[in-house]
């Protein structure tokens, strides 16, 4: 298992039923374990089939994809025991009334004994920050946090391979702190794709996979998609907020606001000095 | 929907400690004991042993009231049709046209009484027994008839999705019908025709939404490794314990009782 990759792409096809042209056409990538991939991309381009398609929820028209060595349309439960999937809107996935009952959802499809299940979905939800939340109704939560219970119910299973399909974009901006930060933990510790419109999300991601009208148009590090004006365009992308006042400034790209912060004081002091 | 799911109140009394099998098993002997008792001192036998009941309960009397709501119009109904139309026994009293006899009050008293019981003996499981309890007890009991190609498991777990996607329907319901209130559409006033056909631009929205949510669920839950009841294991423990089998067994002497006397 050690040798396959994460997740082998290639030539991947799919069409909608009916559909004029097709959602995915001939896209090909790998991921290797512990890799950080970002999807992005207009709408309908692609990116949520291509999540689909990873743990068989879509089968492939043509071409193949391998998940951990495993084809997720022959062989979907195996799959789904090795990748946890994050939705957009987390309450359409959470299945129960209570959130304890909903973190170990997954462990129960999968047969996990009863003392075995009670460990794994405490230390999910320590590993989530809920702890004192299992007997919550879910319904009262706030977005930020039913996504949380989401992500604490994929933790559970103990996925190798974490695919995140939009899971900040309806969440207000603190939801989406919260989620964005735990999700941060496991950067390094198992492979991520992560589908999103907003770009400063994947400032630490290895590659960025930009799709577009199905295809794979660039499969390039962050960096690289930042600084290439053309391509950020072509793809109806908006460069992070933090890019656009250092370019506007003309100081050097920072990752954070404090860092930018950083930059323009010491050129101001500099400045003011000189 | 502020108090939450379903009708539960939470409480450390015997009924709540007690496992929802057994509870479920219960309801279902008083209610057909309800049924079964034709003297008045076996319906009293069952009346007393409910009462009581709520009382054991420990849940304020007011939850209860809530639940007779609903039913309040049938009952009186019941009991107004009963005393106008029964001929029996000797008249109570002449008004005109109508007359009164003594039977027909004390059939529609005992039939309304009747009713009111039912309905507190079925309240009496939903407000001590949470919903997940109360869907495994039922998954549980219905699990013989598997054999029997009985989707047991799939029952209960429609159940628990119903208990989870209320309060977001009924969320969603809220913001449509303020949508709607926004641009001018009236919910609260007019005839009974006029608040229906209010009501359809509401239920409209509301279906096509609920059937979206229908579709993302179910990705979710097949992304969770999800494939019906085979192989599957349960969070949620139930114990039948001794103190189980004593409030079971009681009951069914009650009914017994109440049928015998």
């Amino acid at each position: 298992m050690a040798d396959h990759p994460s997740i082998l792409c290639e030539n991947l096809t799919y069409s909608y039923p009916g559909a004029e042209s097709p959602a995915l056409s001939e896209v090909s990538f790998e991921a290797r374990s512990g890799e950080y991939i970002g999807v992005v991309g207009p709408n309908g381009g692609g990116k949520s089939t291509l999540v689909r398609t990873l743990n068989g929820l879509l089968k492939p028209e043509s071409g193949e994809v391998r998940v951990f060595g495993l084809d997720p349309a022959t062989e979907p439960f195996e799959v789904r025991k090795r990748v946890g999937m994050l939705f957009q809107n987390p309450d359409n996935g959470l299945v129960s009334p209570f959130v304890e009952d909903d973190v170990a959802f997954g462990l129960e499809n999968l047969g996990v004994e009863r003392e075995e299940m009670r460990g794994r979905v405490h230390a999910a939800m320590l590993s989530v920050g809920l702890e004192g939340f299992e007997r919550r109704e879910t319904h009262t939560l706030s977005g930020g946090e039913k996504q949380r219970v989401a992500l604490a119910g994929l933790l559970a299973v103990e996925p190798d391979l974490l695919v995140l399909d939009e899971p900040t974009s309806m969440l207000d901006a603190a939801g989406r702190r919260e989620v964005l930060e735990r999700l941060d933990h496991f950067r390094g510790k198992k492979t991520i794709l992560h589908a999103t419109h907003h770009l400063e999300e994947l400032f630490e991601a290895d590659r960025i996979l930009v799709l577009k009208d199905g295809e794979l148009a660039a499969d390039i590090p962050p960096e690289r998609l930042f600084s290439d004006g053309d391509l950020m365009r072509e793809n109806r992308l908006v460069p992070p907020t933090l890019l656009r006042l250092a370019e506007a400034l003309g100081v050097p790209p920072r990752r954070t606001a404090d860092e930018l912060a950083a930059e323009i004081l010491k050129r101001v002091r500099a400045r003011s000095s000189g | 929907m502020g108090r939450g799911i379903g009708q539960f109140y939470p409480g450390m009394s015997p009924l709540h400690a007690l496992d929802p099998r057994a509870k479920i098993l219960a309801s279902v002997g008083l209610v057909a004991a309800l049924f079964l008792v034709g003297s008045f001192h076996g319906f009293l036998l069952v009346a007393v042993v409910v009462l009581s009941l709520l009382i054991v309960s420990r849940v304020p009397a007011a939850a209860f009231l809530r639940f007779l709501k609903p039913v309040s119009f049938i009952v009186a109904l019941t009991f107004l049709f009963q005393a106008l139309f029964s001929r029996e026994g000797n008249i109570l009293f002449e008004w005109g046209w109508l007359s009164v006899y003594e039977g027909g009050v004390s059939n529609g008293a005992f039939l309304a009484a009747r009713i009111l019981l039912l309905v507190l003996s079925a309240a009496l499981l939903t407000a001590t027994t949470p919903p997940v309890a109360l869907t495994d007890g039922i998954e549980d009991l219905l699990s013989p008839l598997k054999k029997l190609r009985f989707p047991s498991h799939e029952v209960a777990m429609m159940m628990t999705i119903a208990l989870r996607f209320i309060p977001t329907l009924d969320e969603e319901a809220q913001k449509i019908m303020r949508a709607q209130a926004a641009r001018g559409a009236e919910f609260s006033e007019g005839g009974l025709i006029k608040r229906v056909k209010a009501i359809i631009p509401i239920l409209v929205p509301l279906t096509v939404g609920a059937f979206c949510r229908a579709d993302e669920l179910a990705d979710a839950m097949e992304s969770r490794g999800y494939r019906g009841g085979e192989g599957r294991t349960r969070y949620r423990e139930l114990k039948f314990r001794l103190r189980d089998g004593v409030a079971l067994l009681f009951v069914v002497l009650v009914a017994v009782g109440g049928a015998v006397l």
